[in-house]
């Protein structure tokens, strides 16, 4: 972190800017990595023009635009509990298991041109992976996001309301499907092959069950 | 008889004039330039609509060369990536082994020698004078100067190339660098030719501007061509020559320092106009910069090991966490963004490629201009698809 302030500082004067914003201080276990500002979805475009506009910050240059995919997952934690085993209260450990439901995230990372400083990372999540993945524009406050937005709307599916032109950049238009989220499966380019043999039989029954002979 | 003629309107007119009907008087031609076309540099396409020459609308679409990287970084281990990265701008392999590999040292901590270091900063610049080298040549024989000052240019390139050939056994795939230094070291045979090759380019750089700095057509063509103004190209993250070219003095080499940069003495340039003359003058100053911080690097070059000792090649694990590390590649700022959960792959692999981000005002620069023109402003952006696309 360059800036002049603190990452908890920006979050303080955020706080007192927008009441009404849900902001969070994600950590990082790199340690040279940065920390980074998670705002929620409803105050995002707020919170960005602030990052953009103030005179301390100028955060005038948004380099990077990176979606990230965080599939529903089982977490496990261990937590003791006080159970009767024999008639004997003993103190058990249990295993306990809760589900982080799934989210699209976007991450943009900020930096000052004109003050030379950065970067601030602001991070964006969805509400979930299927119906509820808006997510609002900053291509009108950064004209760099647009391609980069567009990018993340292609393989992850998130939809930036405000975009001005959202539509698919990297896959051809009619493409179904979002290749870069991590349950994505890949269609089944099988080639012919006239005297197919191992993984290629297997897939070559798949593909034609009636004519191919082991 | 007036002897004044109305000089033509300088902005011009994006809407067809219409009749009484509200019916327009020209018609509109979409034209699709490319995949395959001369001009496009690989491919890529643009959908241009045209009113007779004027350009009235432009949308670039990518793609074609589209094989998702970041999927592959993710399904692959961290050094597994790197020779991936090669193949990302497939001029510059050097400087994207060296984004990489900053990236990934910073996430898991290495250090690197002082030599590495040094011969990471030779083999940038030698990168950057054969990248800017050779974008002049195309985008000057975009202009229509066939074949002969890209022969230079590639004349030129060939030596630097050979370098490269000599140290990593490849000329353009380099896969040259490591966590934690780099590969092979470099004999004194080969810095002694490096040093001649390098003392001997500025005579180059003399005979190439010679013919091209003041030449009458290019200066016709250039100037005044593709404006993008100081507050667009900031705002829309322009990076390298594009941007120093509209007169932003921010050059990653002196802004963050990465590496050793701070050790040598260099200049920014920075244009004034923002127009593709500034562009390319810009990526003439600063291959006589790049010529300047190698003969210092020639200079001060120290014995030494060049791979970090605590780096492990087979089995690497970087501890969890999330790392942007970025460098000031020849076409802008290259950045890896990698997310680590502490398994041998990345679980995020993120490129932020500069020349894809600085084809964002592509439009901008192409509206009313003729459709020639929209060639040469394709050629001042200097795109490798490889890169774009990814």
């Amino acid at each position: 972190m360059f800036t002049v302030e603190t990452l908890e500082q920006i979050k303080a004067r955020l706080e007192t800017a927008f009441p009404a914003a849900r902001l969070e201080l994600v950590p990082n276990e790199c340690p040279a990595g940065d920390r980074s500002l998670l705002v929620d979805a409803a105050s995002g475009f707020a919170v960005a023009t602030f990052l953009r506009d103030d005179a301390a910050l100028k955060l005038d240059f948004c380099s990077n635009v990176t979606g990230i995919d965080w599939p529903e997952k089982e977490l496990t934690e261990k937590i003791k509990v006080r159970q009767v085993v024999d008639g004997v209260e003993k103190e058990v450990e249990e295993v306990k298991k809760t589900v982080r439901p799934g989210f699209l995230e976007v991450v943009y990372h900020l930096y000052s041109m004109e003050l030379k400083h950065g970067p601030v990372v602001l991070r964006l999540r969805t509400q979930d992976r299927t119906s509820g993945t808006h997510l609002p524009s900053l291509t009108p406050l950064w004209r760099g996001a647009e391609f980069q937005e567009r990018e993340v709307y292609d393989l992850y599916g998130v939809l930036f309301d405000g975009h001005p032109d959202l539509r698919r950049i990297l896959m051809w238009d009619g493409f179904a499907g979002f290749p870069m989220r991590r349950d994505y499966i890949a269609p089944d380019d099988f080639e012919y092959e006239p005297t197919p043999h191992d993984e290629v039989l297997a897939e070559a029954k798949k593909h034609y069950p009636a004519e191919v002979k082991p | 008889m007036s002897a004044v003629t109305a000089m033509p309107p300088k902005n011009y007119e994006v809407k067809p004039k219409l009749d009484d009907h509200g019916q327009g008087m020209c018609e509109l031609l979409e034209v699709s330039m490319g995949p395959h076309h001369p001009s496009t540099h690989g491919v890529f396409r643009m959908d241009v609509v045209l009113d007779g020459e004027k350009v009235v609308k432009l949308k670039p679409v990518f793609g074609y060369l589209h094989r998702n990287h970041e999927k592959i970084g993710e399904n692959i281990s961290y050094l597994g990536m790197m020779p991936y990265t090669d193949r990302l701008d497939y001029f510059c392999s050097m400087t994207n082994n060296w984004a990489y590999a900053l990236t990934v040292e910073k996430l898991a901590g290495l250090a690197v020698p002082e030599r590495a270091e040094y011969i990471r900063v030779i083999m940038a610049e030698l990168t950057r004078l054969q990248n800017h080298t050779c974008l002049i040549g195309f985008f000057v024989q975009d202009m229509g100067a066939l074949g002969t000052p890209m022969m230079y240019a590639f004349r030129e390139r060939e030596k630097i190339l050979d370098l490269f050939e000599s140290v990593s056994g490849a000329r353009m795939m380099c896969n040259y660098m490591r966590f934690g230094g780099v590969r092979v070291d470099v004999n004194d045979a080969w810095l002694a030719q490096a040093h001649k090759v390098v003392n001997e380019y500025g005579l180059f750089l003399d005979e190439f501007e010679a013919f091209l700095t003041a030449n009458e057509i290019l200066l016709a063509r250039t100037q005044g061509v593709g404006v993008i103004p100081k507050a667009l190209a900031v705002s829309a993250s322009l990076t390298g020559p594009m941007l120093r070219a509209s007169g932003v003095n921010y050059d990653l080499r002196k802004v963050d320092k990465y590496g050793i940069y701070s050790r040598f003495d260099f200049k920014v340039p920075v244009g004034d106009h923002g127009d593709i003359y500034d562009r390319y003058m810009v990526r003439v100053l600063e291959m006589r910069e790049s010529i300047k911080i190698l003969q210092q690097a020639f200079r001060d070059i120290p014995a030494g090991p060049v791979m970090d000792p605590k780096s492990k090649l087979r089995g690497f694990r970087p501890k969890a966490g999330e790392v942007y590390g970025r460098v000031e590649s020849p076409k802008g700022e290259l950045g890896f963004y990698l997310i680590s959960d502490g398994t041998p792959n990345p679980y995020r692999f993120r490129i932020r490629p500069p020349s894809f981000i600085n084809l964002t005002v592509l439009e901008d620069m192409c509206l009313g201009h003729n459709i020639s023109d929209a060639v040469v402003i394709l050629g001042s952006v200097d795109i490798v698809l490889g890169e774009v696309d990814r």
